[in-house]
């Protein structure tokens, strides 16, 4: 059906025969790796400052503010003025702090992002590693991402650090499981985990369509667990500037403080390219059904901005949320979980599950 | 059963809630209202920035003979919390070669003050006022030592006292 559309593998399939031709085969193998790694270091430094520097634009344009607006064009170069001066800031060191531990817990943080993003589908052919158990996987490493923060807020020997690690790992663990139940319900509809396979079987019409109701409760389940997952307002009871100074980065300072702070972003990017892929069809154009001339020029743009722009949709919406909703308690924040999200989960699961054995989705 | 209901219904009233506020912040994202940012350095050139009211420094107005209204009776100074006043008096023979005591230096440590405004309420002869300068940033700290009165100033009811003596 998508014949027509570029298929990035064609590119990949290319280098690797070239480097294959040059050199022994475990060469190509190392030199793959390392070009691969090349890349995601480089899109991992760029979407971290584009990130920033848009979340600020936005909160600015809804509070009737303009932002950054004083270093480049626009402010374009605000985050990289930003991150030069933490490049260059004084490593503090924390007396009586578990110094292995806390010069520890920010690679783990950033290393459970950097995994989560290898099996992204990024677009047609373009996709680090394809595992068949793809949405597992990166459920299974994000959560890794919670062990760094409460290792970090332990060996920080702060009062404040470690509340917020406390809080954060209460919050992460038990939406942890909104987030996985309600991709299970995408798993139910497509009937495998792999990413690739997943949006091939929403070429015929996006899961958040083809799913009736179900489907779209399960999306918005996903978007409210999702955003309290990676400790972002509403849900920023981890930092909770207004009582714990920082929260669990409190003591952490310079180049260590910049790793949780990108890792934030990235987490931020992963869940939204997440939930295009899983509800929003990921690199698919959008078609409409016997519109034939209109699925054509759809099929123009290429996959690559087709990802990208429904992913930096859902992270206007995260945004935008966090600019909107006054902050939770942390008893209001377990409730929300544990007796509105979870069981209303678990019953759309089951309906999920009733109307795939009756065959009633398109 | 009516457990169930409400709810449902807590529920959907949450979401509808919610939408209302991103509705409004959705609104203002499309179409920003009147920006409130002040864009500082460019608009040096606006004639009041700050408001009337607000509290820049503590000044002693002169008007347009150089004169003011210091009698140089330290109240001031008393009423201080953190001695950031000082005031140096001086006699000088008046028209009818008596001593008087008038002010010398009115004395004001910028850097001490911390804008509590006693000074200018207790003066009995209404000396002093609030200035709307702002931009207090010096390299040098001796600069933040300010001597209010200026060069050559004297006191407005001295000579109102001399015009009376003359009449």
């Amino acid at each position: 059906m998508n014949d027509h559309i570029y298929d990035f593998s064609q590119l990949t399939r290319h280098i690797d025969e070239s480097l294959r031709a040059a050199m022994s085969p475990t060469w190509a193998v190392v030199v793959e790796l390392v070009i691969i790694g090349l890349v995601f270091l480089t899109f991992y430094a760029l979407l971290g400052l584009f990130l920033v520097y848009a979340e600020r634009k936005v909160c600015a344009l809804m509070q009737n503010r303009i932002g950054p607006n004083r270093v480049g064009k626009w402010g374009l170069l605000q985050t990289i003025a930003d991150l030069l001066k933490l490049l260059t800031k004084e490593l503090v060191y924390i007396e009586r702090a578990d110094k292995f531990l806390f010069n520890l817990a920010p690679f783990i943080v950033i290393i459970a992002s950097f995994m989560a993003i290898a099996a992204i589908p990024f677009a047609k052919g373009l996709q680090a590693i394809d595992l068949n158990i793809g949405i597992f996987y990166i459920i299974a490493v994000t959560s890794v991402g919670v062990i760094g923060i409460l290792i970090g807020g332990w060996a920080s020997n702060s009062k404040y650090s470690l509340i917020g690690a406390m809080r954060s790992g209460a919050q992460v663990i038990s939406y942890e499981l909104s987030v996985g139940l309600s991709l299970l319900s995408v798993v139910i509809f497509s009937g495998s985990m792999q990413l690739s396979e997943i949006i091939r079987s929403q070429a015929d019409g996006w899961w958040i369509f083809k799913g009736h109701i179900p489907a779209f409760i399960a999306f918005l389940i996903y978007l409210v667990a999702a955003t309290a997952e990676i400790n972002r307002g509403p849900f920023d009871l981890a930092e909770a500037e207004s009582e714990l100074t920082a929260g669990f980065h409190t003591e952490y300072s310079g180049i260590k403080f910049a790793f949780f702070f990108l890792a934030e972003y990235i987490n931020m990017f992963i869940v939204a390219s997440i939930a295009t892929t899983m509800f929003l069809g990921g690199w698919l154009p959008l078609h409409i059904d016997h519109w034939a001339a209109f699925n054509r020029v759809m099929d123009y743009i290429p996959s690559i901005v087709w990802f990208f722009a429904k992913t930096f949709f859902i992270i206007y919406v995260i945004m935008w949320f966090k600019w909107t909703f006054p902050r939770l308690r942390i008893d209001q924040l377990l409730t929300l979980e544990w007796k509105y999200l979870l069981p209303l989960n678990l019953i759309n699961t089951i309906v999920i599950a009733f109307i795939v054995m009756m065959g009633w989705h398109f | 059963m009516s457990g169930i209901i409400k709810y449902f219904a807590d529920i959907l009233h949450g979401l509808k809630t919610l939408w209302a506020g991103m509705r409004i912040t959705g609104k203002y994202f499309v179409s920003p209202g009147e920006i409130v940012t002040e864009q500082y350095p460019e608009i040096r050139h606006k004639k009041q920035i700050v408001s009337d009211r607000f509290k820049g420094e503590v000044i002693m107005p002169h008007d347009e003979n150089n004169q003011h209204n210091c009698t140089g009776c330290g109240v001031c100074e008393l009423n201080c919390p953190n001695g950031s006043i000082e005031i140096i008096t001086k006699r000088i023979p008046d028209e009818n070669g008596k001593m008087v005591r008038v002010i010398d230096k009115h004395i004001y440590h910028l850097s001490m003050c911390t804008f509590c405004g006693l000074c200018i309420k207790v003066c009995p002869t209404q000396a002093l006022a609030w200035g709307q300068e702002f931009e207090h940033a010096v390299y040098d700290r001796t600069k933040l030592t300010k001597v209010l009165n200026k060069p050559g100033s004297s006191y407005k009811g001295l000579s109102s006292k001399k015009k009376e003596a003359k009449s």
